[in-house]
C-alpha cells in the first residue's frame, strides 16, 4: 500500500486511473447489460396467403394500408408506407428478413436490425400474400445465391462499376443525401444481397436481369463473401473507409505515440 | 641519418637531418583512421566543431526530427519499392496470388503494386511503412511549424529558414500526392481524374495544360511514368537539397532556446552533440522507425487490392485524398455550384478554381510571408534567439489558431460523407455547418485565444506581484481574514517577467517640419493601424519598480483584493491607527 501511496502523484497516475475506470465500466456494462428480448414467435404450421394477409393486417397495415395499397400521412406528399402490389416476395423477404420492417419509428431510412421480428415461415407467408396481389420478383433459390458457384474476380468488377459508388469499394457503406445512406454490405447473406438487387429497396435502384445477369449477381455475392472471409492483409482495416480513417489514425495514434516518446526522451537527463 | 652512398653530391648532405615535422597537423592530433581521413579531406575541424556544438533541450524541438526521420524512412523504403514497381500503364492480366483479382485486366503499375503486396517477401510491410511514414512526415511538418510559429522562432535571423520550411511543406504534400497516384488503383486513379479536372478549370489554358500533362486526353498512357519520375527523382532531390539547407541554417544560426535562468539572447544552454545528442537523436531515429514499423505491422493502409484497378467509369464512395490534401478537397465540397459562370460561350468554373487552383498556393504563400508581415508591423530589426511563450504574443497566437481553425474546417469538410454515416447525420447539414463554420469559427477562435493569452499574462503578473495563492486562509487575532501568498522562487519569477514590454508604434506626423507631406506617411499609417491591432491591449511584464512597490506594501499579508484595493486598505488602516492614537 505504501508503494501505491508513493506513486499516487506520478504523472501517469491520472491516465492509469482513467484506463482502469474505463475498463471496469466496460466490463461491468458487458456483464450486466440487458439481453435483447427474444421475439417469441409462433411457428405457423403452413404458409398461406391467408395467414400472410392476417399477419400483414396485424403488423404492416398501419402504414401500408389494409390492402397494401399504401397510405398517405395527409401531410403534403409524405406517405406513411408505399403500395406493395408488385414488389414481390423478394422485397418482403429482404425488408422483414433483415429486420428493416416493421420500422420502429418513422425516419429517413429503415436500418438493418439484428432483431428480426418474424420467423422464416411468417415471412414466407407474408411474401406469399404480397406476391398474390401482383406478380413481382420471387425469393431466389439457394443455387442462385451460392457464392461457391460464382467468380469473385468477375464479381469484383461488376461490384466496382455498379455498387461501389454508394456502398464503397469494400462494401463498408457510404453517405447519401439528407441523412440517407447506403448500408454496409459486410456479413449480409447472399440471398438478401440478391433480393436487394432485384427489388431496389429504399434509395437503391433496381438491377434487373437485363442490367446484371443472374450469373453476375451470383458473382457479386461470391466477391462479397470472399472479402468477408478474407483475413485483412496488412492488419486492422480501420473500417475500410479509405484515407480519412488512416489520416485520423496518423494524427491521433502516430503523432500521439511519437510525441509521447519525444517527451519521454526530452525528460531524460543527459 | 642519410645512408652513405657512392654518389659524390651526397657528401654535401652530410649532417643533414630528416624532416622533423610530422606528416600533418591532423595526423598528430587524432591519429589512426580519423587522422588518415583528415589528411585527405581536412574534415577534423568542421566535424569537431559540429560535435562540440551545443543544442538546447526540449521535447518540442524533436518534432522536426520526427519529420526528418520519416523522410529518411520514406527514402529507404521507397528505394525498396522501386525494385519491383513497374511505372507503366501498359495493360496486363493479373495472375498472382490474390484470388479476387485473378484474370482481371489492369495496368502494369497496379499489377506490380499488388505483386509487391502479396508475392514479395516483406513487400506489404515495406509498402505500409512507406505510406505511414509519408503521412507522419506531413503530420510532423505541421506540428513542427506550429512549434516554430507559436514560439516566434521565425523571427530575425530565421526568416529565410521559415520560407525554406514552407516550401518543404508544400513539396512534401505534392510528393505525397504523386506517390498516392502511382499504384493506379481505383482511388488513386480517381485522384488523377480529379487533378485533370482541376487543371482544366484554369481559364483559357486549361485544356492545353491537361493535354500537356497527360500527353493527350485523359487518361492516356503517360501520366504514371511522368508522376513516377517526379516522385522518385525530381521532388525528392529538391526535398533533400532544401532540407540540407534547412538544417544547415539551424547549425549556422544556432538553435533557439526557451527562456529561463541563465539563458540569454547571446548564449545557448544545452548539451553538445557528442555524446549527448548523437545518442539522443540517433536513438530517436530508431524510435521513430520502430513506431512506424509497428503501425505498418498492425494497421492496414491504402489496401490497393481492395480498391481494384483504375477504370474511368467507376468511383467508390469514400474517395478522399490522403489527409494533407483534404483541405483542398474540403473546399471543393463546400463551394456552391452556382458559382460556375457561362458567358459568351466560355465557362468559368468559379465553383472549382478557388479550392482546386488557388487555395494550395495561397495557404503556403500566407504561411511563408507571415514573418515579413510581423516585421513590417513591429519594425523589429534585432536578432532573436530566445523563444517567446505563446501567451506573450497574444495576437500572433490568435492569428495562428484562427488560421489553423479555417484549415481544419476545410479538412474535416472533406470527410463529410464519412462523418455523415458514422455519426448518423445528414451530409447536407454537415456541409452547411462547415460552410458557415469556415467564416464564423476563425474569428471566434482568434478572439477567444487572444483573451485567454491576455488572461494568462495577467495571471502571470499577479503571480509575480503577489506570489502564488496558497489556498491557506489565515485569521488574524483581530478577526480579519487573508489568504497567505507564497513567494515565487526567483527562477520561476524570471520566466514570468523576462519578455519584452510592447506598445503600439507611435504614428509619425504626416508632414515634416516644413509642412511638406512625407512620402512614407501612408505606409506608416497602415503600420500604425496594424501595430494597434497587435499591441493596443498588450499586457506587459512586471517592471522591477512595480515589483518593489508590491513588495513594499505587501509584506507577508497581501489582501485578497487587487493592489489598488490593498492600497485603500492600507490608508484605511493608517486612519484607524491615527484615530486610536
Amino acid at each position: 500500500m505504501n508503494a501505491l501511496a508513493a506513486r499516487r502523484r506520478h504523472p501517469a497516475a491520472i491516465a492509469v486511473l482513467l484506463m482502469i475506470g474505463l475498463f471496469l465500466t466496460g466490463a461491468v456494462y458487458a456483464a450486466v447489460a440487458p439481453e435483447p428480448a427474444d421475439a417469441t414467435s409462433l411457428a405457423l404450421p403452413a404458409q398461406s396467403v391467408e395467414e400472410g394477409k392476417a399477419l400483414f393486417r396485424a403488423n404492416c397495415a398501419s402504414c401500408h394500408g389494409l390492402n397494401a395499397q399504401g397510405r398517405p400521412t395527409g401531410n403534403g406528399n409524405q406517405i406513411a408506407g408505399p403500395p406493395l402490389a408488385g414488389v414481390g416476395a423478394a422485397a418482403v423477404d429482404f425488408q422483414v428478413g433483415t429486420g428493416r420492417m416493421p420500422m420502429t419509428q418513422p425516419g429517413v431510412q429503415a436500418s438493418r436490425s439484428e432483431s428480426v421480428k418474424f420467423s422464416d415461415e411468417e415471412i414466407a407467408a407474408m411474401g406469399a400474400y404480397i406476391a398474390s396481389l401482383a406478380p413481382g420478383p420471387a425469393v431466389p433459390d439457394a443455387e442462385a445465391v451460392d457464392p461457391t458457384k460464382g467468380d469473385p474476380a468477375r464479381g469484383g468488377q461488376i461490384f466496382r462499376v455498379n455498387c461501389a459508388m454508394c456502398h464503397n469499394f469494400a462494401g463498408s457503406g457510404g453517405a447519401l443525401t439528407r441523412g440517407k445512406y447506403a448500408p454496409s454490405l459486410r456479413d449480409v447473406t447472399g440471398k438478401h444481397v440478391y433480393e436487394a438487387m432485384v427489388t431496389g429497396p429504399q434509395s437503391m435502384p433496381v438491377f434487373n436481369n437485363a442490367n446484371i445477369t443472374p450469373e453476375d449477381k451470383r458473382n457479386v455475392i461470391a466477391f462479397l463473401t470472399t472479402i468477408d472471409q478474407e483475413k485483412a492483409p496488412g492488419g486492422m482495416t480501420l473500417g475500410s473507409l479509405g484515407p480519412v480513417t488512416e489520416g485520423l489514425f496518423a494524427w491521433v495514434f502516430g503523432l500521439g505515440i511519437l510525441v509521447g516518446c519525444a517527451v519521454w526522451l526530452g525528460s531524460k537527463a543527459a | 641519418m642519410t645512408e652513405p652512398t657512392d654518389r659524390p653530391a651526397d657528401a654535401l648532405r652530410e649532417g643533414d637531418s630528416a624532416p622533423q615535422a610530422p606528416a600533418s597537423a591532423g595526423a598528430r592530433k587524432i591519429g589512426g583512421l580519423a587522422g588518415w581521413v583528415d589528411d585527405r579531406t581536412g574534415a577534423a575541424k568542421p566535424v569537431g566543431y559540429l560535435m562540440k556544438k551545443v543544442f538546447p533541450d526540449h521535447w518540442s524541438f524533436m518534432l522536426g526530427e520526427i519529420a526528418m526521420y520519416s523522410m529518411i524512412i520514406c527514402l529507404i523504403t521507397g528505394a525498396f519499392l522501386t525494385f519491383w514497381f513497374v511505372p507503366s500503364m501498359g495493360e496486363t492480366v493479373y495472375d498472382g496470388s490474390y484470388v479476387p483479382l485473378r484474370g482481371v485486366l489492369m495496368s502494369e503499375a497496379y499489377s506490380s503494386t499488388v505483386h509487391i503486396s502479396f508475392d514479395i517477401k516483406g513487400g506489404l510491410m515495406i509498402r505500409q511503412i512507406h505510406h505511414w511514414a509519408a503521412l507522419m512526415f506531413v503530420v510532423a511538418i505541421v506540428v513542427h511549424m506550429f512549434r516554430v510559429f507559436f514560439t516566434g522562432a521565425f523571427r530575425k535571423p530565421r526568416e529565410i529558414n521559415w520560407v525554406i520550411g514552407s516550401v518543404l511543406a508544400l513539396l512534401a504534400i505534392i510528393e505525397g500526392f504523386a506517390g498516392y497516384s502511382l499504384p493506379d488503383d481505383l482511388l488513386s486513379g480517381t485522384g488523377i481524374r480529379a487533378m485533370a479536372g482541376f487543371v482544366q478549370t484554369s481559364p483559357v489554358i486549361g485544356t492545353y495544360l491537361v493535354y500537356g500533362i497527360f500527353g493527350g486526353p485523359f487518361p492516356g498512357e503517360a501520366i504514371i511514368p511522368r508522376l513516377y519520375s517526379a516522385h522518385v527523382l525530381l521532388i525528392p532531390a529538391i526535398l533533400v537539397g532544401l532540407f540540407t539547407a534547412h538544417i544547415g541554417l539551424v547549425a549556422l544560426q544556432k538553435h533557439t532556446q526557451f527562456p529561463g535562468p541563465g539563458r540569454t539572447n547571446d548564449n545557448v544552454v544545452g548539451y553538445p552533440v557528442m555524446p549527448v545528442y548523437a545518442a539522443k537523436a540517433g536513438g530517436f531515429f530508431f524510435i521513430v522507425f520502430g513506431v512506424l514499423t509497428l503501425m505498418a505491422a498492425l494497421v492496414q493502409i491504402n489496401p490497393v487490392w481492395a480498391y481494384g484497378p483504375y477504370d474511368p467509369s467507376p468511383v467508390t464512395a469514400g474517395s478522399q485524398p490522403d489527409w494533407y490534401m483534404g483541405f483542398a478537397d474540403g473546399a471543393l465540397r463546400l463551394l456552391p455550384g452556382f458559382l460556375e459562370i457561362t458567358a459568351f460561350g466560355y465557362t468559368l468554373s468559379l465553383n472549382i478554381i478557388p479550392g482546386a487552383l488557388l487555395l494550395l498556393p495561397l495557404v503556403y504563400v500566407v504561411i511563408g510571408v507571415y514573418p515579413f508581415v510581423e516585421r513590417f508591423v513591429t519594425k523589429d530589426e534585432r536578432e532573436h534567439h530566445l523563444l517567446q511563450r505563446p501567451r506573450n504574443a497574444p495576437v500572433r497566437t490568435g492569428i495562428g489558431l484562427a488560421g489553423a481553425t479555417a484549415y481544419t474546417v476545410l479538412m474535416f469538410a472533406s470527410a463529410n460523407d464519412i462523418m455523415a454515416i458514422k455519426l448518423g447525420m445528414s451530409i447536407n447539414d454537415l456541409t452547411w455547418f462547415f460552410r458557415i463554420g469556415f467564416f464564423v469559427l476563425p474569428p471566434i477562435v482568434f478572439w477567444v485565444t487572444k483573451r485567454v493569452c491576455l488572461s494568462l499574462q495577467r495571471r502571470d503578473r499577479e503571480q509575480v506581484l503577489h506570489g502564488r495563492e496558497s489556498g491557506t486562509i489565515i485569521r488574524t487575532p483581530d478577526g480579519r481574514f487573508f489568504e497567505r501568498h507564497e513567494a515565487e522562487l526567483p527562477q520561476e519569477q524570471w520566466l514570468l517577467v523576462q519578455h519584452e514590454p510592447v506598445a503600439p508604434l507611435e504614428i509619425e506626423p504626416e508632414t515634416d517640419e516644413h509642412g511638406v507631406a512625407r512620402p512614407a506617411a501612408r505606409k506608416d499609417r497602415i503600420r500604425a493601424a496594424l501595430s494597434r491591432f497587435y499591441f493596443a491591449d498588450a499586457v506587459n511584464p512586471v517592471t522591477p519598480a512595480e515589483l518593489a512597490a508590491a513588495q513594499h506594501h505587501g509584506h507577508e499579508t497581501e489582501a485578497i483584493d487587487a493592489p489598488r484595493h490593498a492600497g485603500e486598505l492600507e490608508s484605511a488602516e493608517a486612519a484607524e491607527t491615527a484615530g486610536r492614537r
